[in-house]
């Protein structure tokens, strides 16, 4: 069961670390991002890390989320208002 | 890229995490072992948790310049902040985002408390309380109810250097011990729990500045923000 669990988890962070990367569309990077950081902080979980996972998940997925998240609304209002 | 190109670059990034994981594999057993060596003198060290030890007192220098550089970011950060450029005073965000941030930030407060408290026998610590702090300031910015630093107060300015200029009085207070921040083990613990509360505080204005600072944005188009925040 919890062998599944990390297989799944393995994937996942693959996967949103891909899409991350690979999408053409900022607002759904970042977002891939936010998830992929949080996806971290669960396998920081799972490796009996619980002080990295705790900073994963506060500095990585929150702060940089937001940080990115208002660096695209700036882009944002560079170009004109219209959302990137 | 032309389709060559992008091979090559697949080829030649397949090839770095081949011989990365093989590296990672062929590393010897660690000569000393660390965990043991922590786990003896943990008794000494004035708290509980083997990961708070090793931040705060073993390699409490690691910890004094990691505090040192985050300044550092900031400081570059406020050197290159145009005043004129930031909006000063908070606009209006949707209602919902209002009430989520009056109800979540004093929890926020809350949690930050219990985490430095925590550190000291479980996981927590200074850095994950810090981070939640700045996440509640951050959440009350993009609710409009904090404004963006324009140019940072005199208050502000010391609450910014205060767990720097803590932590470095506790290690020129025992210089004279011989060692860079060698507690003596009867006070360990009140001084792990001084410079941790400092740096909680110093910490969580410092990454809530990385934030603020930079915050510059007329008031008109910033209902995009308050969009974004929720997604």
């Amino acid at each position: 069961m919890s062998l599944a669990f990390d297989a799944l988890l393995a994937l996942a962070l693959l996967w949103s670390a891909w899409r991350s990367l690979a999408t053409p569309d900022l607002t759904r990077a970042v977002v891939m991002f936010i998830v992929f950081g949080l996806l971290m902080a669960l396998a920081w979980a799972r490796l009996d890390a619980p002080d990295i996972a705790l900073a994963e998940a506060a500095i990585g997925a929150g702060l940089t989320g937001a940080l990115l998240l208002d660096a695209l609304g700036a882009f944002g209002e560079r170009r004109g208002g219209d959302r990137p | 890229m032309n389709a060559p190109a992008r091979l090559a670059v697949v080829g030649f990034a397949l090839a770095l995490a081949g011989a990365l994981a093989t590296a990672v594999l062929d590393l010897p057993a660690a000569a000393v072992d660390l965990p043991a060596a922590v786990a003896e003198n943990l008794s000494t060290s004035g708290v509980e948790h083997p990961v708070t030890a090793v931040l705060l007192n073993f390699r409490g220098y690691d910890t004094l310049l990691e505090i040192a550089v985050l300044l550092l970011a900031l400081l570059g950060m406020l050197a290159v902040a145009k005043p004129e450029a930031v909006a000063p005073e908070p606009s209006a965000a949707d209602p919902m985002l209002r009430f989520l941030a009056s109800v979540a930030v004093p929890l926020m407060i809350l949690a930050a408390g219990y985490l430095l408290w925590a550190g000291a026998h479980r996981p927590g610590g200074a850095f994950q309380a810090g981070a939640v702090l700045a996440a509640a300031a951050v959440l009350l910015h993009l609710a409009g109810r904090l404004p963006a630093w324009a140019s940072p107060s005199r208050m502000l300015r010391l609450g910014l250097v205060g767990g720097f200029l803590i932590f470095l009085a506790v290690a020129a207070a025992l210089l004279a011990q011989g060692a860079l921040l060698r507690y003596p083990p009867a006070h360990a613990g009140a001084l792990i729990l001084l410079i941790e509360a400092g740096l909680t505080l110093s910490l969580g204005l410092i990454l809530a500045g990385l934030f603020l600072v930079l915050a510059r944005r007329p008031a008109s188009p910033r209902a995009g923000v308050g969009e974004e925040g929720k997604s």
